[in-house]
């Protein structure tokens, strides 16, 4: 079979890891939006794995500045379309991971969005400063153990849980706020198009598997990244002009975390130890939490239920 | 323009690359499994050309044939993984 | 054509002649003393008068990102600021001169905190002298005018492709009302024509900004801006040139020799401070004494070449500063140490630190300066003038 990348706006060659979903995500984005894009990226995996000079994986305009401005160079490169009468014909997209975007890069996005700068602003989020070596960041989950919150005899591992990114995004009334995963790679082509069509800052956050960083099997990725859904851990939906649309709920009903969470390296710390089962529990009960939230009190399963009361009760007896 | 200004040899000012250069660049070399396109029960639902990180899987849905680019193809397993009708089968890359 | 001066603001002088440059995108985050910049080229804008992008930037590294996006694709672009402000948008410096993109900047010279000071002196701009950013100073408001449209050149020169930095002392010049003569708008447009980038973010030219080099290659990447600050000294010289015969000022330039030619004693300095000194020097020549002031002018790249002509005569030399590197000497007065060193010429080398944050020296300072340096003694070390021990505590405190 022949293979031909000549349509291509990532062409193949980066040097991503097996089963990466942060390169999965971004070969759909780049190629939903087309070649008469222009794209900034921060620093991080994905800059790195597709710009060793001066071998480039882009076969559109891109540009990677620093770690903490995707955002503001976007903003940059917004202003001067637009004062080339070109906004109208080029889109704007600005990247990120969940560290250069939710942390460091926060400001400028946050600038940009209040400023309602004309950019569409996608953040790729595996959880963790992926690029480093695996260390926590503001979107790295309960329980995960990383480089800089390990699991150890005094240590669950991270004891945060997310910062809520995309509802700080929201909070700026953009006209568009979508949360979608690499896990339902399906989708993502209509949520890219359905941003594009827009104009303004919109916000984009993909859910994205990294087998090294979660310790999980390179072939599961799509199936973890699912999981993460389908246990409420991960919320996904779309916000078009402050209307909230969630994604429909699985339809074999919400699954208990421990399914998400056993296939990965990152929580086996919880599953060791006798007591990490409250830990698990709290995780739940933060699941539990999100179901309520976007489906309604209804919706919420016994199991979970049960998590929640667990929490509250060791909560009280350690008050 | 570019042509003149961007080269893979020699920098160019503000070490600017030219654009999709990294084709060049073959991870096949890197794979210890490779798929094995069974063509026996496909259904032509495209979750392996969809799924792979790479975008080295392609094929025609209607005629049901998919296939790797072996020249690419790192052997991360996800389309054997997301094909509904197992399919796609792993196995160790002998090369 | 009659000269048309009038009394202007320094900040706002700028603000004026930077509009008649025609930037495309101005990004500009409010910091005292550079506000007053900012604010008029906004309502420049907002008058109608300027068709720019003006965006209203969180922060000035926001700012340098933004003018760093927007350069990348093509247009023209100008932030300022001072002090803190520099300090934030430093990691954007480094990366536009690494990138090779020609934007301009005005710094309006400030201390840096702590202790917070929002009064003048020079190690704001002298902290980031080694990222490749060119850096002119103004004695005077028409200079810090002139001097943005002749940066703009430079920068945008093919053989440059640098950003400028445009240094005017925090309130000595930029609140300070002087006549100005504004660069007319249609020489302003013969001179300075429209951007045009040979390398932009553009979807009918791909290309990719920002790679990675590996340890083979990231030398010379970075050699490349070195060697494109030393192509400039020409450049500058030779835009410089071309300003004063069309608009008619010796603006530009490298250095300026103040009644240095046949000096045995010259003083070094840069900035606003230059024109007390040069009072001083009018005073002492009265008496008959050989001495004289270079001007630096143009600090980054460092004219090496144009400085030690303009050294011929001397004897001895006082490098007078408003910076210091704290646990070593001064800034400049290493960098004159070394022009002299290399070329042989070891002659006493006096370095001064007249002020850090504002306080500023009076001519009878210069004076004691001048005295002492044409003694021919050479100092021990970088000297702190006129500094206050009576306000000082004990230094190392007892238990």
């Amino acid at each position: 079979m022949k293979f031909d990348y000549s349509d291509r706006i990532l062409v193949p060659g980066y040097t991503s890891c097996l089963g990466c979903g942060e390169a999965l995500a971004m070969r759909i984005v780049a190629q939903t939006a087309g070649k008469d894009t222009i794209f900034t990226n921060c620093t991080g995996c994905s800059e790195i794995f597709t710009s060793r000079y001066p071998t480039s994986s882009w076969a559109a305009p891109w540009i990677h500045s620093l770690f903490e401005n995707s955002a503001a160079v976007a903003t940059g490169v917004a202003a001067a379309l637009k004062h080339k009468g070109k906004l109208d014909s080029t889109k704007v997209i600005a990247m990120g991971g969940d560290g250069g975007t939710a942390d460091i890069g926060l400001q400028c996005l946050s600038g940009a969005f209040e400023r309602g700068d004309d950019l569409l602003y996608v953040c790729y989020d595996n959880e963790a400063y992926m690029n480093t070596g695996i260390q926590r960041s503001g979107m790295t989950p309960l329980g995960a153990a990383t480089t800089t919150s390990p699991a150890g005899k005094a240590s669950w591992g991270n004891s945060r849980p997310k910062k809520d990114l995309p509802m700080i995004m929201a909070a700026h009334n953009p006209p568009y706020v979508a949360v979608t995963s690499m896990g339902y790679y399906r989708e993502i082509p209509r949520i890219v198009k359905k941003a594009l069509e827009m104009r303004g800052p919109r916000f984009i956050q993909i859910h994205c598997t990294c087998p090294l960083g979660w310790r999980s099997e390179p072939a599961q990725s799509a199936e973890i990244a699912r999981l993460a859904f389908e246990t409420g851990c991960y919320p996904l939906y779309e916000i078009i002009d402050g209307q909230m649309t969630p994604h429909k709920a699985p339809k074999d009903g919400w699954k208990p975390v421990e399914i998400y969470l056993k296939p990965q390296g990152r929580f086996r710390h919880l599953f060791r130890a006798a007591d990490g089962v409250q830990q698990i529990a709290r995780v739940q009960a933060l699941a539990a939490a999100n179901i309520r939230k976007y489906y309604g009190d209804e919706a919420v399963p016994d199991f979970a239920r049960e998590a929640e009361k667990k929490v509250a009760e060791t909560a009280a007896a350690t008050a | 323009m570019n042509d003149k200004l961007l080269s893979m040899d020699r920098l160019s000012i503000g070490c600017v690359a030219p654009p999709a250069g990294s084709v060049e660049n073959k991870t096949g070399a890197w794979r210890a499994m490779r798929p094995v396109f069974k063509q026996k029960d496909c259904i032509g639902c495209r979750a392996c050309e969809l799924v792979c990180p790479e975008g080295c899987v392609a094929g025609n849905a209607k005629e049901k044939k998919f296939d790797f680019d072996p020249d690419y193809c790192k052997g991360c397993g996800m389309c054997a993984a997301e094909c509904p009708k197992d399919d796609i089968d792993m196995v160790r890359e002998e090369k | 054509m009659a000269a048309k001066q009038e009394i202007l603001e320094g900040a706002m002088a700028v603000a004026h002649a930077v509009a008649r440059c025609r930037p495309e995108v101005v990004a500009a985050y409010p910091i005292t003393p550079q506000t007053h910049i900012s604010e008029e080229l906004s309502q420049i804008v907002a008058d109608g008068e300027l068709d720019a992008e003006f965006v209203k930037v969180e922060s000035e590294f926001g700012a340098a990102s933004v003018c760093l996006g927007a350069s990348a694709t093509g247009a023209r672009a100008y932030t300022a600021t001072s002090s803190q402000g520099l300090m934030l948008m430093g990691e954007v410096l480094w990366n536009i001169a690494g990138m090779r993109l020609p934007i301009v900047l005005a710094c309006a010279n400030r201390s840096v905190s702590a202790p917070l000071s929002i009064w003048c002196d020079h190690q704001d701009a002298e902290s980031v002298r080694d990222c490749g950013v060119l850096q002119l100073y103004a004695e005077d408001s028409q200079e810090a005018c002139d001097q943005h449209v002749i940066a703009f050149r430079v920068a945008e020169d093919r053989r440059v492709l640098l950003p400028v930095m445009v240094n005017l002392d925090g309130f000595l010049l930029t609140h300070v009302f002087e006549p100005t003569e504004l660069p007319d708008q249609a020489l302003c447009d013969a001179f300075l024509p429209p951007y045009d980038a040979a390398l932009k973010l553009d979807p009918a030219n791909p290309a990719t900004f920002g790679a990675f080099t590996e340890p083979d290659k990231c030398m010379e990447g970075r050699w490349m801006i070195h060697d494109a600050a030393l192509r400039s000294l020409s450049v500058i010289e030779e835009v410089s040139a071309e300003f004063a015969k069309v608009f008619g000022r010796p603006s530009g330039g490298l250095l300026e020799e103040y009644r240095s030619q046949d000096a045995e004693t010259i003083l070094i300095a840069k900035g606003s401070i230059c024109g007390t000194i040069k009072d001083v020097i009018d005073q002492v020549r009265d008496e008959g004494k050989k001495v004289g002031l270079v001007r630096i002018k143009t600090y980054r790249p460092w004219p090496k070449d144009a400085l030690l002509k303009a050294l011929a005569s001397a004897k001895q030399v006082a490098v007078i500063e408003r910076g210091a590197s704290f646990g070593a000497g001064g800034v400049m007065t290493p960098e004159v140490k070394e022009t002299l060193y290399d070329a042989g010429k070891v002659i006493p080398v006096s370095g001064y630190c007249v002020q850090l944050g504002g306080r500023e020296v009076p001519p009878d300072g210069f004076r004691e300066i001048i005295d002492r340096t044409s003694k021919g003694q050479r100092q021990k070390a970088y000297e702190y003038f006129r500094l206050r021990t009576e306000i000082l505590p004990d230094l190392v405190p007892t238990k």
